[in-house]
């Protein structure tokens, strides 16, 4: 198991990729993405229980969906990093021909993803899918899955909400990545999600707030209160309060970076703000 | 002429019912969802036999489809079931990306296809379906023609790895294929031999085709029904082998012409064998309320309709 300092340094490494990615080819989602670098490492580094290799089916380890599908560059960086597939790869990201296409898939056969995601909404009905499954075939372990606040405004969510919560799916884990940012503008101006915590309480989740998500070292110890809270009955919400755009000042308490890749003096002011530790692939 | 009996009308949907329960017994991961249709779809004694395989998810399809694709990862095979127009126009981004595109073997399994839902009007009566499902890469589709063929279908679709959607219907209708026939997905079925024209028959139409084969027959003309019971993958051998022979085609379908059998068969030929063609399917519009019969008669999808567009292809020729 990594100390908490590796896991800090894998955090900042993440983050350089994450930038190196979209800046290569002016495209891509950074500010989701640098937002949630804790939670992927606290995930894939010291949460999940995880099999060598990698089975479409999961057989005995745990499960993880990404339902906000545009974070892909944090996604890919930390599953390359978790031993998935080979770093250098991450040069490949959005090119033709790579199997790191915009939005996962699973079309290409990319290591360490279970569906494709990018349209959202999707997720969490795709997630309790596959917690349903670890109940029929008795595996004891634990479906996660991370979506964005925004896309909670689409309504196949409550529908995928109301089934877990109806049938006690209590093997799975919903964390809300709550930046409080969508495209158009923060959330309360676009379409306000309300008190999203009382709603999840309304449709009988359980609900855990992380208010620093990124502080590593609570994203860990809040995914972990997560899980012992799990086979009780009811599944679980993680509220994760996040900040787009985190580890880079100027990309940081905006919307405008959800979309949008920085030029080369951008690149190399963030880059600057996160000096290079596991190495840049 | 070869003659096919009526064995006793029944419904296509039961057959869907009778398949699962038969694989609820032959293939432990088969797992069944259900949007709030269970009698409808005569899910019942599945659902009786294998409670814990049966997962009722209420008035929200787009989660079924969701929660389907899930099901996949952990090795279920997940048949979904509601009518055809919430199996897919309404859930087509569902099924576009988290089945279609994610590769997850999921039957989508359709019932209430087409204008014989009947009373219920256009607002149920989808005659896009089978359109909208064969654009998506990867995607089966399979139009079986009576109960007995359905039940066949169902049963064969478990053992094929891949997405599928399984389009049948709420009236009864002749049973007339033999109970123990095989159902290959992919291999049409020539059910008359003739010379003079094709009669590609897909669904409900299929029976239609054969009575319309027996009034041609009395007027002297011969014609070969195949029953394209998949629509995609297409039978391309068997239709363009028929058409080599008759010069002509004519296409029956319970769907819009646009995005139908008849389009496919029009491609496939165009390409390999270019022959005139009539396309006996609805006219690019929507359905009403009436009866099932009223409505094929109106619409123009039964058997007179067919001899009509058969005795003009001919004279195409």
């Amino acid at each position: 198991m990594p100390n908490i300092n590796a896991l800090e340094d894998l955090v900042i490494q993440v983050r350089r990729d994450i930038l190196r990615q979209v800046h290569k080819v002016n495209s891509g989602h950074p500010g989701g993405s640098l937002g949630c670098a804790e939670f992927f490492v606290a995930l894939f580094q010291q949460v999940m229980q995880r099999n060598d290799g990698f089975d479409m089916n999961g057989h005995g380890e745990d499960l993880f969906f990404l339902s906000n599908g545009h974070i892909s560059p944090v996604f890919y960086s930390v599953l390359a990093r978790s031993g998935y597939f080979p770093i250098e790869e991450l040069s490949t990201f959005r090119l033709l021909n790579s199997r790191l296409q915009g939005h996962p898939t699973t079309h290409e056969g990319l290591p360490g993803v279970r569906v494709a995601s990018g349209s959202l909404g999707q997720g969490i009905s795709v997630a309790t899918g596959a917690a349903l499954v670890k109940k029929l075939n008795q595996d004891p372990h634990l479906v996660y899955t991370l979506c964005g606040d925004g896309e909670l405004q689409e309504g196949q969510n409550w529908e995928a909400i109301m089934y877990a919560a109806s049938n006690q799916v209590d093997n799975l884990i919903v964390t809300v990545d709550y930046n409080g940012q969508q495209i158009d503008g923060s959330l309360d101006d676009v379409l306000s999600l309300g008190n999203l915590r009382a709603k999840f309480e309304a449709f009988g989740w359980l609900v855990i707030e992380i208010q620093d998500g990124n502080d590593l070292n609570s994203v860990i110890s809040g995914l972990k209160s997560a899980k012992e809270h799990t086979g009780k009955g009811k599944p679980i919400c993680v509220l994760m309060h996040t900040v787009m755009g985190n580890g880079v000042d100027f990309m940081m308490h905006t919307h405008a970076w959800h979309g949008k890749a920085p030029n080369d003096d951008q690149l190399t002011l963030a880059l600057a703000q996160n000096p290079e530790t596991l190495g840049d692939y | 002429m070869k003659e096919y009996i009526d064995t006793g009308k029944k419904d296509t949907r039961s057959g869907f019912g009778a398949g699962l329960t038969e694989l609820g017994k032959s293939h432990p991961d088969v797992v069944a969802l259900c949007a709030d249709l269970t009698g409808s779809l005569k899910m019942d004694e599945f659902k009786a036999n294998h409670p814990e395989r049966f997962f009722q998810v209420g008035i929200a399809e787009a989660n079924m489809i969701g929660l389907a694709a899930g099901l996949t990862i952990g090795g279920k095979i997940p048949f979904t079931g509601t009518f055809a127009n919430f199996s897919t126009g309404r859930v087509y981004d569902q099924i576009r990306q988290s089945v279609a595109y994610s590769h997850k073997n999921v039957k989508i399994c359709a019932s209430h296809a087409g204008l014989t839902l009947g009373e219920d009007g256009a607002t149920h009566q989808i005659l896009e379906d089978i359109g909208l499902m064969k654009m998506l890469p990867g995607m089966t589709v399979i139009n079986p023609c009576d109960y007995n063929q359905t039940k066949a279908a169902t049963i064969a679709i478990a053992d094929h790895q891949g997405p599928v959607y399984l389009r049948f219907g709420r009236p009864s209708v002749p049973n007339f294929t033999p109970s123990d026939e095989p159902f290959v997905i992919g291999k049409a079925i020539t059910l008359t031999s003739g010379e003079d024209v094709t009669i590609v028959a897909t669904g409900h139409l299929v029976w239609e085709a054969l009575e319309a084969a027996k009034t041609l027959s009395a007027q002297g003309i011969s014609a070969e029904v195949i029953n394209m019971h998949t629509i995609k993958p297409l039978d391309s051998e068997c239709l363009l082998k028929s058409v080599t022979k008759t010069g002509c085609v004519v296409t029956a379908e319970e769907h819009n012409y646009l995005g139908g059998l008849g389009e496919s068969v029009a491609r496939e030929l165009s390409q390999n064998h270019p022959a005139p063609q009539e396309f006996v399917a609805t006219e690019d519009t929507f359905g009403e309320s009436g009866t099932p019969a009223q409505l094929m008669e109106k619409y123009g999808l039964n058997a007179a309709a067919i001899v009509a567009k058969a005795l003009k292809v001919i004279s195409r020729k």
